[in-house]
């Protein structure tokens, strides 16, 4: 068992858990953040994925040991005071879900994206969600809305 | 002329449904079977008939429809929410019938102890059957509210206004929630509902047929909606089940012992059965891994997928339950013909795959059971339960959370039973969801299919005769929709070495796959464009309208003529669940793999009546790119009983650069009841991409995935 702290979508958390212990499973079971999703335990999925300091990581593979002294946000620390992250609301209005088990995984990985590249190439989305499988296969949907938040924050300025 | 394709519905159900004993049988201890007997409940396992189950078909208003103090309008359906849209459309349909805003409406869904059983959500059953169900509940409340405030103002109720939510008369105003108290009402709550109820004419529809977004989308894009592998309860356990390593495989021996010294776990042997629980996954792992350790198997002969289509064949149960239909004669048919053409065709078994594995979290409390789950068959699977564990059914309540995902693979309850046998043992909640190995394996899949065809042409080019029969994979869409005089379809089931049931659209899929590419082949043998060829052999005008409307927008008869270099270009129709489809694609062949690239697709697909096109358009987009997956890809692969393709990384879906330009046409058929759309927007994919293959190398590609032979 150790001691692990890290900030998790702002707040300041330890955990005292075994350090091996994949970073999905602390996330989920003690810190009851259940937006991050189990899908295949192997990084090929995407549907656990979270962002440490800002990038996108398979949670599944990541043990919570590599959190230490890092930030991690979650889908749940995404919206600010209740309103949605210009990411969140371009898949709300493009209705780019199906059954969404994928969505807060994909969401993540498009925060990261347009913060790399604020007006991605097709190839840098491609490339940057690519890691990610949505089995309803609504993947037409997710490609519009991901331009859509693209333009938003531009119109943003 | 005929323009309602599959209206006489076989009386058989065309889904190729999973049928297997229970998965356990538990031990009985002496003092619950006492317990049974002495209660007089010795025989409990018998269902209710199908037709009682089915509450909802004959069921009375207030098991459909609730009005609550503050206007708000619970619809309740036993149908499940699993990505595919009922959750908003069956709202739209109330909200429409009721004149409320969309807002106004709740669903509760799939919750035994208080929704009626609307039997399972599939085989695209819920816009034929459950909205025509909504629809009129809450027209016929409607009436009843109309009627009750007609009767307070001593007004004819043809003289009075509905509108958001209220009757209002000159300048009297009664709420919906204020009508709903009306004592008189009270007992035509309980009525059944007449079955000769109006609803409001397609034509004159204001909330469905207009686009709608998911109505529980925040909760999605937050991460707060909680899926069944989602639900936390108080002190709950996390739960992991000993798999065989092989198909076949019994379990000999384990020792528990080193498992059960682990803080906080429990372990179970019973019968088949062996599990654990603990407060962690991570505990419940490594749990197992010590049983793991010290289980010795029994291991037992597989056929290997190598050999998958001969075995098929050589099992097939040409004696057994063949479904056959004929017309004319076929070997007349095919002995007059002037050219006769054979051919074989193979799809290989997928696993469905959904991004949530299988999950339920159960909880003993007080002699009942309670379990949340993902299955597309809530009622059935309480039975499972009930059966499994010996109580009456009523002491177990069944709720789904809104799932990730099924595509007809989750018609079962693996999940609940292993949990609530572990929460039984812990005496304490306990979650189980299955890891995405055993998913793969464990799952049941799609049946791979083995089609033998054989056609004639008459002297002008017209088909004559047609021969064809599905080994295995099932009789969906197995009739050919062309016009010809002599046929014999069939299909003949065969001892399967995977465990198989449903999938989207069934073996339409395959079927209308061997059908559709085998028309190009007469088509060319025939001398024709594959797709006057079609048109010449179809009286069925609604799938002419699709494949007329998407060979027009894909341009089919100028690209035929000057084709891109290295491109083809293909097309393929079908008709399935009385929902029509036709899709035109272009694809590239990457020569060294073998493995087509389709680069653009455009398909018309018509359902009737549209309810939500903004959901109509994800199911279709959703449709062409998962069947784009067995298409190419997927395809599962197996040796000494084992998977050897069982992940994700080895086991190709459908991803983001697979994406090809989608043009989705969709036709709205007012003058037509709604039909289902989850599923038949599958089936023109993989046989357009097929005859775009041939298209560009000359190669026919008989079998899926597609390959194309080398050289």
């Amino acid at each position: 068992m150790a001691t692990i702290r890290f900030t998790i979508n702002g707040k300041t958390r330890s955990v005292d858990t075994e350090p091996d212990r994949p970073l999905l499973e602390v996330v989920r079971e003690d810190l009851a953040l259940t937006g991050t999703k189990y899908g295949c335990g192997e990084g090929q999925c995407g549907a656990c994925t979270v962002l440490l300091d800002g990038k996108p990581v398979f949670s599944c593979l990541t043990p919570v040991r590599a959190a230490e002294g890092r930030k991690i946000v979650t889908i749940e620390g995404l919206a600010e005071g209740g309103k949605l992250h210009h990411v969140q609301q371009a898949f709300l209005d493009e209705g780019a879900m199906q059954c969404g088990y994928c969505t807060p995984g994909i969401v993540l990985r498009t925060v990261a994206l347009l913060d790399g590249h604020p007006k991605p190439t097709e190839e840098q989305v491609i490339d940057g969600l690519n890691g990610s499988l949505c089995r309803c296969s609504g993947y037409h949907r997710i490609l519009a809305a991901v331009r859509r938040a693209a333009e938003s924050a531009d119109s943003k300025g | 002329m005929s323009t309602h394709p599959n209206r006489k519905e076989p009386s058989e159900p065309e889904r190729y449904e999973l049928q297997e004993g229970p998965a356990y049988i538990f031990a009985v201890n002496r003092r619950e079977f006492f317990g049974i007997a002495g209660a007089g409940l010795l025989i409990i396992a018998t269902a209710p008939s199908t037709e009682a189950q089915r509450g909802g078909e004959s069921g009375s208003l207030e098991a459909r429809l609730h009005i609550a103090e503050d206007g708000v309008i619970t619809i309740l359906t036993g149908k499940i929410e699993e990505g595919q849209g009922p959750r908003t459309e069956l709202s739209m349909a109330a909200a429409e019938e009721l004149r409320v805003p969309l807002g106004r409406v709740r669903m509760l869904m799939a919750d035994t102890d208080r929704t009626p059983n609307d039997g399972i959500t599939a085989g695209s059953g819920s816009t034929p059957r459950t909205v025509p169900l909504v629809r009129k509940a809450s027209a016929a409340a409607r009436g009843l509210l109309l009627a009750a405030a007609g009767r307070q103002w001593d007004v004819d109720r043809t003289r009075l206004e509905v509108r958001d939510g209220a009757v209002t008369h000159a300048d009297k105003r009664y709420t919906y929630a204020e009508l709903a108290r009306s004592p008189e009402l009270a007992a035509a709550y309980k009525d059944a509902l007449p079955a000769d109820i109006a609803v409001t004419d397609a034509r004159d529809w204001r909330i469905l047929g207009t686009p709608h977004p998911r109505l529980d989308g925040r909760e999605i894009v937050t991460g707060s909606h909680q899926y069944p592998s989602d639900i936390v309860r108080p002190e709950m356990l996390y739960g992991r089940v000993l798999r065989a390593p092989s198909y076949g495989a019994t379990l000999a021996g384990a020792d528990l012992t080193a498992a059960r010294k682990m803080p906080g776990v429990t372990a179970v042997h019973d019968g088949a059965f062996v599990g654990c629980a603990a407060p962690t996954t991570y505990a419940a792992r490594k749990a197992l891994e010590a049983i793991s350790a010290t289980a010795q198997w029994k291991r037992a002969e597989h056929p290997s997928s190598d050999t998958l289509f001969e075995y098929l064949k050589q099992h097939a149960k040409e004696q057994g339950r063949v479904r056959a239909q004929a017309r004319g004669s076929v070997e007349q048919g095919l002995a007059e013909a002037k050219r006769r053409l054979k051919a074989t065709y193979r799809t290989a078994y997928v696993q469905h795959a959904p991004m949530e594995p299988r999950a339920a979290v159960a909880e003993w409390q007080d002699g009942r059971l309670t379990v949340w789950t993902g299955t597309s068959n809530p009622f059935s699977v309480r039975q499972q339960l009930a059966e499994t564990f010996r109580m009456t059914p009523d002491r177990v309540r069944v709720i789904v959370p809104d799932m990730g995902g099924g595509f007809g693979g989750k018609h079962t309850g693996e999940a609940a039973i292993e949990a609530a046998r572990l929460a039984k043992e812990a005496g304490r909640p306990v979650k189980l969801q299955w890891t995405r190995a055993e998913e793969f394996m464990w799952a049941y899949f799609r049946p791979a299919a083995l089609i033998e065809v054989e056609a004639g042409l008459d002297a002008g080019g017209t088909l004559a005769a047609w021969d064809f029969t599905n080994y295995n994979s099932g009789g969906s869409a197995l009739d050919t929709p062309y016009r010809i005089a002599n046929t014999r379809v069939r299909f003949v089931e065969s001892e399967a070495p995977l465990r198989q049931g449903s999938y989207r659209c069934l073996a339409a899929t395959a079927n209308n796959f061997a059908r559709e590419a085998f028309t190009d082949e007469l088509a060319e043998a025939a001398g024709k464009d594959p797709l006057e060829f079609r048109l010449a052999h179809l009286d069925n005008e609604r799938i002419k309208n699709v494949l007329v409307t998407a060979a027009e927008r894909f341009g089919w008869a100028e690209r035929r003529k000057k084709r891109r270099t290295g491109a083809g270009i293909g097309l393929a129709c079908g008709t399935e669940k009385n929902s029509v489809v036709a899709a035109c694609v272009e694809v590239e062949v990457d020569h060294a793999s073998g493995v087509p690239r389709l680069i653009e697709i455009v398909e018309a697909f018509e359902c009737g009546a549209i309810l939500n096109p903004a959901n109509l358009r994800s199911q279709v987009e959703g449709c062409i790119m998962m069947g784009l997956g067995p298409a190419l890809r997927e395809e599962i692969q197996f040796k000494d009983g084992r998977l050897t393709n069982g992940r994700f990384a080895s086991y190709r879906a459908p991803r983001f650069r697979d994406v090809p330009k989608a043009d989705v046409i969709l036709l709205d058929r007012k003058d037509l009841e709604p039909a289902g759309a989850g599923e038949t927007p599958i089936i023109a994919v993989a046989p357009a991409i097929a005859n775009a293959v041939f298209d560009v190398t000359g190669k026919r590609v008989r079998s899926m995935p597609i390959r194309v032979p080398p050289g």
